[in-house]
């Protein structure tokens, strides 16, 4: 690689949480960085402004966080949603997420403190101070401080990693960096909607984006056509049920749907197609989400009547009323015949909290609907993000098919995730997997660089 | 003025549907108490929009920790909305009652007319009718300021113009009390009263959850909190001085002015200076603020009551330098015009927000007890 002269130590290609962490560990290394972010400057940070907290690893209590979480039972979590993971790389996770709070809070991110009672309990999990986009903002303003170059609207449009140092080439008019290494943090593909398509097909016409629109995958792809292994599943996403009614990108947190599991869930033909009680957990959200995915057109239909209307938080958007379950499926653009059949069925099952010979049956929360004004959401499934990624060693580098790394080539955040997560997802984790190993990816690519 | 209602209609439809969001969200918990006050509640009513926007301390965290805010689609600015439901709550609850509606202004304009006629009205007659020699001329030892203007005509006009402001604001407060809807019954006042002292006394809501508050960008800073503090104990120790004044005149008969190392002007120099720089500091703050989270049309009502308020420390600081001059008269009467205009404009101004904003927090404390009854009673059910 001599005889090439570079722009930059360290390139980072990302400007969430994983890029951020990234360009701070490479910078406080002695390297010189640039941070490529493909967002304008008021909508920096990737899906990290729409996070909220992080699953560490304790063994006692801080105070960030309540209890305590010991390694083998966050193994054992991350085991039930992926089994397939890389054992040696989880257990370093795990191990590292312990520290990454006091890191995180070295570097100007602030959290709430666990014995403040507004807070939902959690033994697992810190919260950020404000939410992610504090986050995201106190790391920005430590990179500035540190003195790492930051390129906002900075869309990558190539990697060049066969040829000499690594290369990225972005902008119009197109511009070359060159760098003596790389982190690639640029998340998932979920805003590159043909891409999505391809894995799911028209299903995924009817997805909402709930992050960043700039996870469009181009240095994902990029990556895997130049040989890197690929991990995780290019058909699997983590989704959540979403009010039909939000914005295509960047809903975040706000329109998640709560009380699907009060009411009934119809598809757009005005049946039921899944046990409404089965899960009333945390996990509902996603749950559903993935049945919504796959229903006709993308679309379900949450109902309920005026009594469990008040069971619940309502959302964001207005829910669309009626007075009779024939004007509302009329509203809903559903046959009434079929909607009156359903709710009469569903009704006339129900015995104490549950139904008794009905197809799907409903094993929990089984309230009649009965009392004017009935009310509905339209449901979608809303795409936080994919689950396909790079195969990373413990050093963070990118592997390739046979096994060896590329030269200066690193991962971090979603991007590499699958290799602890699989096609699977433990919430809280993937801001826990960006902070830990966009801190080594920094580390390693700083090293790399200046050897 | 259909127009006005139609205004009135937006800005409470605006801050509804940011705190449907934000309660949707939740993830601003820790800055301040307006979050868990709205998280415990399921929908945001009229009486609602009054307290919270009341209990918000205009801090702007919530601004910029904001996913939401401009220029997402959603394009919330919850301490902008806030701040214009607050200003009309002003107008809503204002005594007497044919001026609801109508003030307090949003401008500077009220406010520096009524302090002009006020100082008019002190320094006018003065010039008409007492002689010049006495007014222009050099005065020292005790009594000095009352040849000037005599004590009784000091005490009986700002005595009636304060009694007038307070009865004015009790009355508002009472009715604002009713605007934020029924408060939590069976909580016990004091625990709620202290709690909500303290919060007033030190702005706990403007700590921003430890780090601070964004009072100018995304960098977090205590400065807004600091001259806050300044303007609010210099305004308490000059009530002190007088009310000790007082004491030392009417108790004692030792008539003004004191000696420079007396209570009355140890306390009224040290509020004084804490008055000019805490209204300085906070005036140079709104200046170099972030513009984004700022209500633009709300800033002429706040920085009128700076500029009063630093008139009155200003002007009263001149007065000790100039106390043995012949400029004492004037300097005497320019001060007691601009306290006349203070005192006069309390329950039309800005001021308006510091007796709100106490009973926004007792309010919140209430609820905060409330809650916590209802946590124990809950215990106790699910053991028993």
């Amino acid at each position: 690689m001599t005889g090439v002269s570079c722009d930059f130590d360290v390139l980072v290609v990302g400007g969430g949480s994983a890029a951020l962490c990234a360009a701070i560990a490479a910078r406080r290394a002695g390297a010189s960085v640039l941070l490529l972010e493909a967002a304008s400057r008021p909508l920096r940070g990737g899906n990290a402004r729409h996070s909220r907290n992080m699953r560490v690893m304790h063994q006692a209590p801080t105070p960030w966080v309540l209890g305590c979480y010991p390694a083998g039972d966050y193994l054992a979590e991350l085991r039930r949603v992926a089994d397939t993971a890389d054992a040696g790389l989880s257990r370093l996770f795990v191990e590292s997420s312990a520290g990454i709070v006091d890191w995180l809070a070295g570097n100007g991110v602030r959290f709430h403190g666990a014995a403040d009672e507004v807070l939902p309990y959690s033994r697992k999990t810190v919260f950020f101070l404000g939410g992610g986009k504090a986050l995201v903002n106190a790391l920005y303003a430590t990179v500035k401080e540190l003195g790492v170059a930051i390129r906002y609207d900075g869309e990558v449009r190539a990697l060049h990693l066969l040829d000499g140092p690594p290369a990225i080439t972005l902008g119009e008019p197109e511009v070359t960096v060159r760098a003596r290494s790389l982190v690639v943090a640029s998340g998932g593909f979920q805003g590159d909607c043909g891409w999505l398509r391809r894995e799911w097909g028209e299903a995924a016409d009817y997805f909402a984006i709930r992050g960043t629109p700039h996870a469009t995958g181009i240095p994902l792809r990029a990556l895997l056509a130049q040989g890197a292994t690929p991990v995780g599943a290019a058909d699997r996403c983590h989704m959540v049920a979403v009010d039909g009614r939000a914005p295509l990108f960047d809903g975040g947190i706000v329109t998640r749907l709560d009380g699907i599991a009060h009411g009934i869930v119809v598809d757009r033909e005005g049946r039921r197609f899944a046990d409404e009680g089965a899960v009333v957990g945390p996990t509902r959200y996603t749950v559903w989400g993935e049945l919504v995915a796959r229903c006709p057109g993308g679309v379900a239909f949450s109902l309920f009547d005026a009594v469990i209307g008040e069971r619940f938080r309502p959302s964001i958007f207005p829910a669309i009323q009626a007075d009779s379950i024939g004007d509302l499926a009329s509203a809903l653009g559903i046959a009434p015949g079929v909607l009156n059949a359903t709710v009469t069925a569903y009704n006339a099952a129900i015995t104490g909290e549950a139904t008794a010979g009905l197809h799907p049956p409903k094993t929990r929360l089984a309230s009649p609907i009965l009392i004017p004004p009935f009310g509905a959401y339209p449901v979608r499934a809303g795409v936080t993000s994919t689950c396909l990624g790079v195969r990373v060693d413990e050093r963070a580098r990118v592997l390739r098919r046979d096994g060896a790394a590329f030269d200066g080539v690193h991962a971090a955040g979603v991007i590499m995730a699958p290799n602890i997560l699989g096609g699977g997802y433990l919430a809280g984790s993937a801001m826990a997997i960006s902070a830990v190993f966009g801190r080594i990816a920094g580390r390693e690519a700083a090293v790399h660089a200046l050897r | 003025m259909p127009c006005a209602d139609d205004d009135t209609e937006r800005i409470a439809a605006t801050a509804r549907r940011a705190l449907d969001i934000c309660n949707a969200c939740q993830f601003c918990d820790g800055y301040c108490a307006v979050f868990p006050a709205l998280k415990s509640r399921r929908l945001v009513s009229a009486n609602d929009l009054t307290f919270l926007s009341n209990l918000c301390h205009n801090c702007r965290s919530c601004y910029h920790a904001c996913q939401y805010a401009p220029p997402h689609a959603f394009d919330l600015n919850l301490p902008k909305s806030l701040s214009l439901v607050r200003q009309q709550s002003y107008r809503d609850h204002v005594w007497p009652p044919p001026l609801r509606g109508r003030l307090p202004g949003t401008g500077w304009s009220f406010v520096a007319a009524v302090t002009f006629v006020s100082v008019a009205l002190v320094v006018l007659p003065v010039l008409l009718w007492v002689p010049p020699e006495l007014v222009f001329g050099r005065h020292a030892g005790e009594g000095a300021f009352y040849r000037v203007v005599p004590w009784g005509a000091v005490a009986g006009v700002a005595g009636a113009v304060m009694l007038w402001s307070l009865l004015a604001i009790g009355f508002s407060v009472a009715s604002f009390w009713r605007g934020m809807g029924p408060a939590p019954a069976g909580v016990a006042l004091r625990p709620a009263l202290c709690d909500a002292l303290s919060d007033a006394a030190s702005l706990r809501n403007l700590g921003g959850g430890g780090a601070g508050c964004n009072d100018r960008d995304e960098r977090f800073s205590r400065a807004r909190r600091r001259f806050h503090h300044a303007l609010f104990y210099g305004v308490a120790l000059c009530f002190a001085a007088t009310g000790v004044a007082t004491v030392y005149d009417h108790g004692l008969g030792w008539q003004a002015p004191y000696p420079v190392l007396s209570l009355p002007v140890l306390f009224g120099s040290l509020g004084g200076g804490g008055m000019v720089i805490g209204t300085a500091g906070l005036v140079l703050l709104k200046l170099r603020a972030d513009p984004g989270p700022v209500a633009k049309g709300l800033a002429g009502a706040d920085c009128a009551l700076l500029a009063l308020l630093f008139l009155v420390a200003a002007s009263g600081l001149s007065l000790l330098a100039l106390r043995e001059t012949a400029a004492m008269g004037l300097g005497l009467l320019v001060h007691l015009g601009l306290v006349l205009g203070w005192f006069a404009t309390l329950p039309y101004s800005k001021f308006l927000h510091a007796p709100f904003r106490f009973a926004a927090l007792l309010r919140a404390a209430m609820e905060r007890q409330a809650r916590r009854v209802g946590k124990r009673a809950g215990n106790a059910r699910g053991r028993g």
